[in-house]
């Protein structure tokens, strides 16, 4: 009895470290893209660790604007950010619109900076970018 | 199995018999506080400083009063409070009284003839000062100034009087390069720039007028982009202050500035402001490198070019790119060494927009001047506030405010940890 229990004990164990949907590792290529898009329009306000700049600019390190919800975090970078609260701080720098960079580009971006600085997050996709586009005015 | 568990809480007992006898402990030696020389900072020769007041909150700039008091506005309310009061009762260098009044947060502080002038990033308040300098009524100021433009970007408000009775206050253009989306690749900079009519210069306030507007100031100087550190010079009887140069030239414009460029220019300009004076933003840029007001690549500029820009009001003395200088002093004091008597002191924040080229500044450095002009290159006078790294999250301490105390001592602000130097020169 005790061993049938013992046994389904580390069968559940097991079926929930499974079903712990560890985030695919990143392909190469999509973090060297993301990097270079950074870099370009990133870097010069959060820095190059994502540390951001005190009163200026947020940082990307372990902040859920950054490896929580997609459309948000995509819906920033479309539109910009402005006089808003993040983290219980304000900023004084303008986060400027950059809605001219195309879905690849915000998708590598995206996928860099949730899976760069110490972050863990899921990759977004072209596709999930161009459907935020979309509903986003 | 049976056995582990028998024998494993006597290893236990045994483990914590053994640790319990005193005897068997090495002797605890007690690490002596790591000392800090200077509270942190270097400084030259002769020069020492003490730790007047530590984790204060965000000390933006301060004054001291002809007692030896000093007052200092926080850039956030700590406690519901924005305004600190510190006094050191047995004369030890080290603050061991403290009070604190306003409802508002800003950067701006100030003392002259008898009143405490004090700003949130839209006002400016006054409060009468006791013979002991200290605040009569501090739930009641006056409100000299309302409604200047805040519009969170450059939206600090640094003030000076002169000696005529009039108030001095920095208006930052809400903008980096008057473009019609602020730092956006591509986006256009109207001509002329819409903004300068109300902000982009330094304003003429009455100091003792009550609830003045815009429709009572004189707009002083124009073309300004933003101010945080000014003073007034007693030598030239005349306003000085340090601008905060433009940021981005190769964000904005990559096929025609590099990272290197982009990181040392534009200066950091050091202004003499008289009444009517137009130094130039957003149209130019001074470029300490050629050592000319050049037209900026949002009006047409090539990096050489002068255009419009020839005209337009030179700097005094400029720095490289991008220091952020936050306070001007000019020292009046008797007990430092001759050579620093009228010269000026900046406190430079430290910059963020080098990146991705290393990050400078986060020291004060000192300006030798003679007969109200600056005479010789700057040196640096206080350093090592950023500790270990110099990027303006990892810094240990930014420098942001300056003050003078009664004695000819020299008080340093920080804005990140709330940290009070007090430098005093120790050689005889």
């Amino acid at each position: 009895m005790r061993k049938t229990f013992l046994l389904i004990t580390c069968a559940a164990a097991f079926l929930l470290t499974a079903a712990q949907v560890k985030p695919k590792p990143v392909p190469k290529k999509v973090m060297d893209n993301g990097k270079k898009v950074y870099d370009t329009y990133c870097l010069p306000c959060h820095q190059q660790d994502g540390s951001g700049v005190p009163n200026m600019t947020p940082t990307l390190i372990k902040t859920t604007w950054v490896t929580g919800d997609k459309t948000k975090l995509v819906q920033v970078i479309l539109k910009g950010l402005k006089g808003v609260e993040v983290d219980g701080e304000t900023y004084e720098n303008v986060m400027a619109p950059h809605d001219y960079l195309t879905d690849q580009e915000i998708a590598d971006v995206t996928t860099f900076i949730r899976n760069s600085f110490g972050n863990k997050a899921s990759m977004l996709t072209p596709a999930e970018v161009k459907a935020i586009r979309a509903k986003t005015k | 199995m049976k056995w582990i568990c028998k024998m494993l809480p006597l290893v236990l007992l045994a483990g914590t018999a053994y640790g319990n006898d005193t005897t068997h402990i090495k002797p605890k030696i007690r690490k002596a506080p790591r000392i800090e020389e200077n509270g942190g900072i270097t400084l030259p020769d002769g020069f020492k400083a003490t730790v007047f007041a530590d984790t204060v909150g965000r000390a933006r700039h301060l004054v001291t009063t002809s007692t030896g008091d000093v007052y200092i506005m926080l850039f956030r309310l700590k406690n519901g409070k924005g305004i600190l009061r510190l006094r050191d009762t047995n004369n030890d260098g080290v603050a061991d009284q403290s009070t604190t009044f306003g409802n508002y947060a800003g950067t701006g502080i100030t003392i002259k003839d008898g009143y405490l002038y004090a700003s949130s990033n839209k006002e400016i308040f006054r409060y009468k000062l006791n013979d002991k300098q200290e605040v009569i009524n501090p739930d009641q100021p006056e409100r000299i100034v309302t409604g200047l433009i805040d519009r969170g970007t450059h939206n600090t408000k640094s003030l000076v009087l002169d000696n005529t009775g009039n108030i001095y206050v920095n208006i930052g253009a809400p903008s980096n390069a008057c473009q019609v989306e602020d730092r956006k690749k591509g986006s256009p900079s109207p001509d002329p720039c819409p903004l300068l009519d109300s902000v982009g210069g330094v304003w003429q306030f009455k100091a003792d007028q009550p609830d003045q507007g815009y429709h009572n100031g004189v707009r002083f100087a124009m073309g300004i982009r933003n101010i945080v550190g000014l003073d007034w010079n007693k030598t030239s009887n005349s306003l000085f202050a340090m601008q905060h140069g433009r940021d981005n030239l190769n964000t904005l414009f990559p096929e025609m500035y590099n990272e290197d460029e982009s990181a040392e220019l534009p200066a950091e300009e050091l202004f003499e402001i008289k009444k009517g004076d137009d130094f130039g933003w957003p149209y130019c840029y001074f470029d300490w490198q050629q050592d000319k007001k050049v037209l900026a690549p949002e009006y047409g500029g090539d990096k050489k070019k002068q255009d419009r820009c020839a005209d337009k009001k030179k700097p005094a003395y400029a720095f490289p790119g991008h220091w952020a200088p936050n306070a001007l002093l000019f020292y009046t004091g008797n007990q430092f060494p001759e050579r620093y008597k009228n010269g000026a002191f900046i406190a430079f924040h430290g910059s963020w927009n080098r990146a991705p080229k290393p990050q400078a500044g986060y020291f004060v450095v000192f300006l030798p001047f003679k007969d109200g002009k600056p005479n010789g290159k700057y040196e640096i006078f206080a350093d090592g506030f950023a500790g270990e790294s110099r990027e303006p999250a990892k810094a240990t301490y930014r420098p942001c405010g300056l003050a003078q105390g009664p004695d000819g001592s020299l008080y340093i602000s920080e804005d990140k940890k709330g940290r009070i130097w007090k430098v005093s020169y120790t050689k005889k």
